[in-house]
């Protein structure tokens, strides 16, 4: 099978030419964010504060990772259930964000979503923390720190390993087969 | 009477975290392997070579083998002519997995109250089952339980005279709808009659046979076999992207019940299936 490289931040060509299925290794800037920020997110623009970062064409990873021995650059950091955060889809895209990435499907409006901002949604493997954490070159919490591992860290990674689960035209992987 | 002190239980609690934690054991590398040969589906192949890939990454480098190190959950039993001297039981043995998951770095996700939800930071408390047995031994399991896949638990109530076949989709029905999210291929157990929350529990302590042995009871062996080879066919796979394998192995424990009741639970759990046990 062959694998797909890409770049962070991902242009809009390169959205428009993935399709699902298609197996990717990415490599850049990548954001975490998972429950409680997506939470705290959608409670700032409520208040109308201004986010302490730009959200803007950034891939989003739903990732809870473990907290790293001495030396390591970061835990075991496999994804976590997508499904969940699909309630802030609508606030995370129209941010600016480009795609996001964790494990398992997405709702309906999810879907169409990523249609109408042109975005994708990746799956990456899961239950394989240990093996992804090698694919992480750096980590830092850039907010919420309060939030311990659910806080919001900037990862840079090399070949870190993707599937197209849904595309730009809303082609789903997990739809067709059942 | 023989006694036992909790600081034995409470080392051996720790060590049994530790252990499956970090260490896949060879029964279950096997069958991943196995699993390996009999896919096509390059997806398929590719998440099976990543599973395994994982399992060697962590217990060489002592990277947890998932970032969701889960939910404590003991099973005791007790011999009754055991005296435990120490602390209390339930003490040492929380004590055991806060220091487990703080001394190797495992993730914390306990949260103290289900809806006010403030992380108590130590993994603690866990959740513990205690029987007593005959005898002067106790045996203890841990099950490290991620979210993932405790998400996916389902019980539905059968009349009595519903056919095995209808609890046979039934159970379709839940591991194709779960799909993907609890990471299979999946280690599933059932537990059928007793109660509803004697059925919710026997579908964990269902799982705590160990994975090459067949049930005892011939008709419960077939059972698990005809619903291992009917989960296989619903496509769901490896990761839930598609294949030929998505349940690793069944696992049914059975109870008495009511006249008029007929419980069946599931319990999925992921191929990060992180569970231990030890007989003092
Ligand atoms: S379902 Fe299991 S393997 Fe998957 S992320 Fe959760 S704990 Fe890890």
């Amino acid at each position: 099978m062959e694998w797909i490289k890409i770049q962070t931040p991902i242009d809009d060509e390169t959205i428009s030419s993935l399709k699902k299925g298609d197996l990717c290794l990415i490599s850049g800037r990548i954001i975490t964010a998972r429950d409680k920020a997506h939470e705290r997110i959608e409670d700032f623009l409520k208040e109308g504060k201004a986010l302490p970062f730009d959200l803007k064409g950034e891939l989003i990873y739903y990732v809870g990772p473990t907290p790293p021995k001495e030396g390591m650059v970061i835990g075991s950091a496999g994804p976590t259930t997508s499904s969940r955060m699909d309630p802030f889809s609508e606030i995370m895209l129209s941010l600016g964000i480009k795609a996001m990435m964790g494990k398992g499907r997405r709702d309906e409006t999810t879907k169409k979503l990523l249609v109408k901002y042109k975005a994708i949604y990746f799956a990456t493997f899961g239950g394989a923390g240990a093996y992804l954490s090698k694919r992480i070159k750096s980590s830092r919490i850039i907010a919420f720190d309060d939030l311990g591992p659910e806080a919001v860290y900037e990862l840079l990674v090399d070949d870190f390993p993707a599937v197209v689960a849904i595309d730009s035209k809303g082609d789903d992987i997990y739809e067709v087969k059942f | 009477m023989r006694i036992i002190h909790t600081d034995i239980i409470k080392r051996e609690a720790k060590r049994l975290i530790y252990d499956c934690s970090f260490f896949v054991p060879p029964e279950i590398k096997e069958i991943y392997s196995m699993m390996l040969t009999e896919e096509d589906a390059p997806l398929a192949r590719q998440s099976l070579s990543i599973i395994l890939e994982n399992g060697e990454i962590a217990s060489r480098e002592e990277i947890p083998l998932c970032q969701d190190c889960g939910s404590v959950i003991f099973f005791l039993e007790i011999g009754q002519d055991v005296h435990i001297e120490g602390s209390s039981l339930y003490d040492a043995l929380n004590e055991a997995v806060a220091c487990a998951y703080q001394k190797h770095y495992l993730r914390k996700s306990i949260v103290s109250d289900p809806l006010r939800r403030v992380n108590t930071g130590t993994n603690t408390p866990s959740f513990i089952h205690i029987d007593i047995v005959d005898g002067d031994k106790i045996s203890l399991h841990v099950l490290l339980k991620g979210g993932g896949s405790e998400n996916a638990s389902a019980l539905r109530m059968f009349r009595p005279t519903d056919s095995i076949d209808s609890i046979i989709s039934f159970i379709e029905e839940v591991i194709v709808k779960a799909g993907p999210n609890p990471c299979p291929p999946i280690f599933l157990g059932i537990g059928i009659g007793g109660t509803a929350d004697v059925a919710m529990v026997n579908s964990k302590k269902a799982l705590l046979r160990p994975i090459d042995a067949p049930h005892c009871d011939p008709f419960y062996a077939e059972l698990e076999e005809r619903i291992k080879v009917t989960l296989n066919k619903t496509g769901v796979g490896p990761l839930g992207f598609g294949g030929k394998n998505t349940v690793a192995a069944v696992f049914i424990k059975e109870a008495p019940t009511h006249i008029a009741s007929l419980p069946v639970a599931l319990n999925l759990n992921c191929h990060s299936f992180r569970k231990g046990g030890i007989v003092i």
